[in-house]
């Protein structure tokens, strides 16, 4: 399967996979099974924005907004970040 | 130590109880029997001092934890303390029932064991007739419910040729992750390296196909490949470093760094009966024993692998080298690397077909 996320694909965190606020080191780890991932800012606020409802393309139009920094690279940035995540099952798209 | 980092992952074994009798068992050859066990309160305060100390992700294995009585509130407990939580069984015990109350409770994953493709050789390997048809129903119910699902095929002489089909069954069980999990010589492996020891051709068929099998699959299903150690060039990350990611509680409190930890007979290790799981990480001997890279001879030192594999295993360098501080052997710079040169030619000398299986003493010996 292709792993490239089109701009209205849908992400989201299948079952088995959360964000957890990290009490002891300070940050946000991704939990999925049997592995934890830290997250930097950047990671985290890519995250807390694949809601399932949120589109690719929204997603980047957000960020981009908020980081007040060019959508085009953006994407590029979130695409590869979001794509390591869908090849080890981490995350999945709705069409 | 200085800058001892917390632990990410907790391996409970709730119990040594367990339906099938697996040649490899990675629990000690000395099992605990029922009446050592820790009983549901102090499993649930070793949750919350886990979850206090770093640790993120909790296994409840075994044994077979599904033994336990009480493993839906043990789960609970789990939930509760903010670990992801993750079952590591054979699903034998887990009725549909007994499946939807883990899920109430809170259950994040669970890593279903598998010891063949087929009943008849799958049983065989388990010692335990009928297991592999319960085994594939209840990976049917998990996969109704959908429970995010690990299939943990663990490989060895005797089912490596199966691997095409095991992979095929990972997808067909709805898994999003495979375990190729070559048995690693510990604990009852080790009285079973003549039935279990690959060859090396099928070493390296295994590599290729899970290579293969990874990119195809990529987005489907995950692989975690652990490949048979006694034919690699560098020794396995053990534990990702003595007492730096991972600990390890058996049924009976003990606190270890490692679920083989117990063979290196002169340390000692606490009991989470006596003293919170804090002290023992931070300030235990056993813990401090082997952590960093200090303890290492020159072969380590001057290796540019040193920050990679830590010298590899502490248990493998005690068993094959006799000491717990060589490098492991397995590396192919280990003086003792010829003691597993010669492991490997003896077994394929004599290869033995017959186990011997895993089971509690009644009285020990």
């Amino acid at each position: 399967m292709t792993l490239a996320i089109a701009p209205n694909d849908r992400p989201y965190l299948p079952r088995g996979v959360r964000l957890h606020k990290d009490k002891v080191r300070g940050g946000t780890v991704l939990l999925a099974p049997e592995k934890a991932v830290a997250l930097d800012t950047i990671g985290e606020a890519i995250l807390t924005r694949v809601t399932g409802d949120a589109s690719f393309a929204e997603i980047v139009a957000d960020l981009a907004a908020t980081y007040n920094a060019p959508a085009e690279q953006i994407e590029g940035d979130v695409q590869n970040f979001l794509q390591g995540l869908r090849a080890r099952v981490f995350l999945m798209v709705a069409q | 130590m200085t800058s001892v980092p917390p632990p990410i992952a907790m391996l409970a074994e709730l119990t040594h109880r367990c339906p099938l009798s697996c040649p490899y068992c990675s629990n000690p050859i000395a099992l605990h029997g029922k009446d050592t066990e820790l009983e549901t309160d102090t499993w649930a305060r070793a949750f919350d001092e886990a979850a206090a100390l770093g640790v993120l992700q909790l296994h409840l294995s075994g044994g077979e934890p599904a033994s336990r009585p009480d493993l839906v509130e043990l789960t609970r407990a789990a939930q509760e303390a903010g670990l992801y939580t993750n079952l590591i069984t054979s699903g034998i015990g887990l009725t549909p029932k007994r499946l939807d109350a883990l899920e109430e409770a809170g259950l994040d994953h669970i890593q279903l064991s598998l010891q063949g493709t087929k009943a008849a050789l799958a049983d065989r390997i388990g010692g335990y007739t009928g297991g592999f048809d319960r085994k594939m129903s209840v990976a049917k119910e998990i996969s109704i419910r959908g429970i995010p699902l690990t299939l943990n095929a663990v490989m060895h002489r005797q089912n490596l040729d199966d691997l095409d089909r095991t992979i095929d069954m990972a997808v067909e069980l709805g898994a999003r992750r495979l375990e190729v999990a070559c048995v690693q010589f510990h604990g009852w492996a080790t009285l079973n390296r003549p039935a279990l020891l690959p060859t090396r051709e099928q070493t390296i068929a295994t590599k290729k196909t899970v290579a293969e099998a990874e990119a195809r699959l990529r987005g489907t299903l995950a692989f975690d490949f652990v490949p048979p150690d006694y034919y690699s060039d560098f020794p396995k990350a053990c534990m990702g470093g003595w007492g730096s990611t991972g600990l390890n509680i058996s049924p009976d409190g003990k606190v270890l760094p490692c679920h083989a930890a117990e063979t290196i007979e002169h340390l000692s290790f606490e009991n989470i009966r006596d003293k919170s799981l804090y002290e023992i990480w931070y300030d235990s001997a056993a813990f401090n024993a082997y952590r960093g890279t200090d303890f290492l001879p020159e072969t380590c030192q001057s290796c540019d692998r040193l920050n990679i594999d830590f010298g590899g295993c502490r248990c493998q360098a005690l068993a094959i080298a006799g000491d717990a501080s060589a490098t492991d052997p397995v590396c192919r710079k280990s003086p003792d690397h010829p003691k597993v040169e010669a492991l490997l030619s003896e077994v394929m000398a004599n290869p033995d077909d017959s186990f011997t299986y895993r089971k509690l003493a009644r009285t020990p010996q």
